[in-house]
């Protein structure tokens, strides 16, 4: 066996180990059949392992090598020959993907050894593991995908098990609320990273990453686009990157997502899905190149985001909330190192912050017992001193800093005032127009649907929801 | 012109005809749903057989053997070709899972004559070429919705409006395409009828608003029935698109695509379950129509995909909603319901089927959508952003529906609320056509491919010619070869 099948034997274990957990898990879900705990566990371990031993086996074998870059050619999932029309499953392992992809495998093997005590007897175990396994093939897909189309593959599959993960607590409505807020932000991104997908196929005829970035190895490679069509797509693909990474303004989702719980909150959003974004970066660099403009819009919202978080993570008043405003002050610095060029320091930084953030969040729960049974033992709260320079800051400026990092930076509101609610406003208008059209066609009510229950499920009274008592049945609802 | 190795288009037209008419004579609404189970089922098996047929003859069309309606009429009336060939079985299957997934206690409210006799002339419709025969049919398809909701004692007005327009603007419009003179007027005419003709029964917006009232008057399985098989894009191909001129092509895809992002919007705001479920299949239906008019053969065969995409689909979603609304009524979606612990397989069935209408990775949809928006990519920039948004905010909106009505509370009951073994079956089944095809999704595609580019050779000569979309196409092609061989 030559190195090249080795090479190949070895990536195609490392993508299907996943997936073939995921289809595990999710048949038996499909035909309602209850896998025990221990299997359950055991089904994650070996696909883990599998996948990690493989991706050692490559890093190792691409060191003796001294192989910059190796390319697993799956071939091609669908084709149209005469069209030229090709979705082809690539696989590679360069210094960019072999990293991201054994950190990914790190931290998700430990996070899913966490959670087989954590989650012990919980009644969504099996709905945690179900959405894990498909996070797992999201990462490792997204990790060494060699196609803009196969990244493309692996985010929407980390998306979708996120927000879901979220909404993890689905018995309480917050949770939920925050699953669906997190959600909507990632599929802009996606709409986003699509059309820049599609824009650069276009363009270059290929999804490939070497048709639009070169044939160099990472970090070399030089843009196959002009500056004006860099600056386009590199737009779409910052949009996409700050969706999924939080940047600034869409940092609001990043605390709400700590409804989740902790094994998914330190693994997604304080470890792999939240650099997902800098990695997309870090994978289309040359692109950035490309265009300096670009380049210096990146790293504007780098440091808008690292100011953001690191104001934002001093007041909130719970642990996981003032981390995950920390790990985005910690990304907005990734990014910005990102955009003047630091690749390898950026790989750096990621694999060393999502260690370290894994860390914090899993030792959260635990820390904030440690810290009360310190200062009950000392009688009193512990020492805090603010620092000396603090005072030369007026106090109005204080307490303005104060009051946007609580507020989280209005980015909330200022995105649900200025886009959200002006966009339902409009169809909500559209909505009460075709009724007084079809209200009028008919010559009477014509919406069977306004009278029906609010829930049936308890057998309660039911609730008259025309316009005129929508806002009371609204207001009785919150009551 | 070849012939298939037994009469398949027959017998799977007249096996529910004849069902239904055992059906109307059994009082007893048990044994009639067995039977309208028994009849869907047949029906089901000649399609597949036809399917399997058809692929064996290698052929653009073919018909029955011993074909009786032929040798009555002395002319080909039921011919399956490379667009109808999928649509036959896809159809079938849409009935069949719709009659088995219908609960006991709703029997008495649907009909089950009505439905096969609806299902026959569907079945006849996807077999018919440009014809009177399927101008009849596609007339005479409007009438059992009207006819349950007649008897459901509803205000049939806006729907009676709407498809009376319907059927005057297809008889005029094919009346005049058949008698037209040399000069290009009554043809442009003709082509213009025929054109509002299917975009009213298409319900692209502004006059969608009759299938919102279908779905708030008639029965749900009724108007899943007479919406999912997309019967208006079938129009469109059979009766438009050979004829049309380029102008009416743009029409249609503009305002498809206006209905899309426009439906999709809509689905976000709706307080009710059926509504949802309409202005979201409107907004994926619209895409089909959209892929039609492009230029490429990959928008087209997008566009192709995307139709089989959303029949299983949408079917699947739109049964998996039934089936909740017939345990606990018509769902608000004001509010929580938090029936994911009653309901776990439905759960997972209501997120599967809904994002695999949205083109989830690992669905039916993904590679659809992809073809759909690489086609409109290449041609019209706007265009394929606008399907992306489209697609975007579907997926929001059934994540929504999705919290709305399985989570955020928690809900117990004296009853228990598990899917029954006839509904699991049923949406197990579409399931596990979508995850199929989304796995393998190459037969497909080079099928739909196929079709594609025999229906753009079909076109007629005299209204398009060396038109400027052709001047497009060829241009198209040529930087792609450019591209290729730089590389």
């Amino acid at each position: 066996m030559n190195s090249e099948s080795l090479f190949r034997l070895l990536g195609i274990i490392t993508v299907v180990s996943p997936l073939v957990l995921l289809a595990c898990l999710g048949l038996s879900s499909l035909f309602m059949v209850r896998l025990s705990e221990s299997i359950v566990s055991r089904l994650t371990q070996v696909a883990v392992a599998f996948s990690l031993i493989a991706a050692i086996v490559i890093f190792a074998l691409m060191l003796v090598t001294k192989s910059r870059f190796v390319s697993v050619d799956i071939g091609d999932w669908v084709s149209i020959p005469q069209e030229h029309f090709h979705f082809h499953l690539k696989f590679i392992f360069d210094r960019l993907s072999v990293p991201f992809l054994l950190l990914s495998l790190v931290l998700c093997g430990v996070v899913g050894a966490f959670t087989r005590r954590y989650l012990h007897r919980e009644a969504g175990y099996h709905r945690f593991f179900l959405l894990y396994s498909l996070f797992l093939t999201g990462m490792v897909v997204s990790s060494i995908a060699g196609t803009i189309e196969t990244l493309f593959f692996g985010w929407e599959m980390v998306g979708l098990s996120s927000a879901l993960l979220v909404a993890y607590f689905h018995e309480r409505e917050s949770p939920v609320r925050n699953g669906q807020r997190v959600w909507s932000v990632y599929r802009l991104a996606d709409a986003a990273f699509l059309i820049g997908a599609l824009m650069m196929h276009h363009l270059t005829g290929e999804g490939d990453f070497a048709s639009f970035v070169g044939s160099e190895p990472w970090p070399g490679g030089v843009a196959q686009l002009s500056s004006s069509n860099a600056l386009i797509v590199g737009l779409l693909l910052l949009l996409a990157a700050s969706g999924k990474s939080a940047l600034v303004p869409f940092s609001g989702w990043l605390p709400r997502a700590m409804e989740g719980p902790t094994p998914s909150s330190a693994v997604f959003y304080g470890s792999l899905s939240v650099h997902l974004g800098a990695y997309l970066l870090l994978r289309v660099s040359p692109i950035l190149e490309a265009s300096q403009l670009l380049q210096w819009i990146v790293i504007f919202v780098g440091t808008l985001s690292t100011l953001a978080g690191s104001v934002m993570s001093r007041v909130q008043s719970d642990v996981k909330s003032s981390l995950a405003y920390a790990s985005l002050s910690q990304v907005g610095i990734i990014v910005v190192e990102i955009g003047f060029g630091f690749y390898y320091l950026a790989l750096i930084h990621i694999v060393g912050h999502a260690c370290l953030r894994t860390l914090q969040l899993l030792r959260a729960p635990t820390l904030l017992s440690d810290y009360h049974a310190m200062e009950n033992a000392i009688g009193g709260r512990l020492n805090r001193q603010s620092p000396r320079w603090i005072r030369w800051v007026p106090k109005n400026f204080q307490l303005w800093v104060y009051r946007f990092g609580f507020e989280r930076g209005y980015m909330d509101s200022i995105l649900d005032n200025w886009v959200v609610n002006p966009f339902l406003a409009a169809f909500r208008w559209a909505d009460r127009q075709e009724r007084r059209w079809t209200d009028w066609l008919s010559e009477e009510p014509s919406r069977e649907s306004d009278k029906i229950e609010l829930h049936p499920e308890s057998f309660s009274e039911p609730v008259n929801l025309s316009p005129s008592n929508k806002q009371h049945a609204s207001h009785q609802v919150h009551n | 012109m070849p012939e298939l190795h037994f009469p398949w288009l027959e017998v799977s037209i007249l096996t529910p005809l004849v069902g239904a008419f055992i059906a109307y004579f059994i009082k007893d609404g048990n044994r009639a749903r067995v039977c309208a189970i028994g009849a869907c089922s047949l029906a089901f098996v000649f399609a597949v057989g036809e399917f399997v047929d058809f692929g064996m003859l290698h052929s653009f069309e073919a018909h029955d053997h011993w074909d009786l309606v032929t040798f009555l009429f002395n002319q080909d009336i039921f011919i399956v070709d490379e667009l109808s060939a999928p649509l036959l079985p896809l159809a079938t299957i849409v009935f069949l899972v719709t009659v088995l997934s219908t609960l006991r206690t709703k029997i008495h409210r649907f009909s089950f004559p009505l439905t096969l006799i609806s299902e026959t002339i569907l079945l006849a419709t996807l077999s018919c070429r440009s014809s009177w025969t399927l101008v009849a049919l596609l007339s005479l398809a409007t009438v059992p919705p009207w006819i349950e909701m007649r008897n459901r004692k509803h205000c049939t007005r806006i729907y009676s409006l709407h498809m009376g327009t319907f059927v005057l603007l297809l008889s005029l419009g094919y009346g005049l395409l058949q008698f037209r003179s040399s000069s290009e007027d009554p043809a442009l005419l003709a082509g213009a009828l025929l054109t509002g003709a299917t975009l009213l029964r298409s319900g692209i917006a502004p006059v969608h608003c009759w299938m919102t009232d279908l779905f708030e008057k008639a029965s749900f399985g009724t108007a899943i029935l007479f919406v999912t098989p997309l019967t208006g894009a079938f129009a469109v191909m059979r009766l438009v698109l050979p004829v049309a001129p380029d102008w009416a092509l743009h029409w249609i895809a503009l305002l498809s695509l206006i209905t899309a992002v426009y439906a999709s919007g809509m689905a976000l705001v709706q307080t009710e379950a059926r509504r949802f479920f309409c202005y979201l299949f409107l907004s994926n239906a619209s895409l089909v129509l959209v892929g039609l008019e492009l230029v490429t053969p990959i928008g087209l065969t997008g566009a192709l995909c995307v139709w089989l995409s959303v029949g299983l689909s949408l079917t699947g979603f739109g049964l998996t909603l039934r089936s909740i609304e017939s345990r606990i009524g018509r769902v608000s979606l004001t509010d929580y319901h938090g029936l994911y612990d009653q309901m776990p397989s439905m759960a997972g069935f209501f997120l599967l089927t809904g994002l695999a209408a949205i083109g989830f990775p690992g669905t039916i949809g993904f590679i659809a959508i992809e073809l759909l928006v690489e086609g409109a990519v290449g041609v019209y920039p706007q265009v394929g952003t606008a399907v992306v948004l489209a697609a975007a905010l579907n997926s929001i909106a059934i994540l929504n529906a999705y919290f709305r009505i399985f989570t955020g509370r928690r809900a117990s009951t004296h009853v228990s609320l598990a899917a029954r073994w006839p509904e699991r079956v049923s949406v197990l089944l579409l399931t596990l056509l979508i995850i199929g095809g989304g796995i393998l999704p190459q037969p497909s595609v080079a099928g739909r491919y196929h079709a594609a580019i025999e229906l753009r050779r079909h076109r007629e000569g005299p209204f398009t010619g060396e038109s400027e979309r052709d001047a497009a196409s060829q241009k198209i092609e040529a930087s792609r070869e450019a591209k290729n061989q730089k590389h």
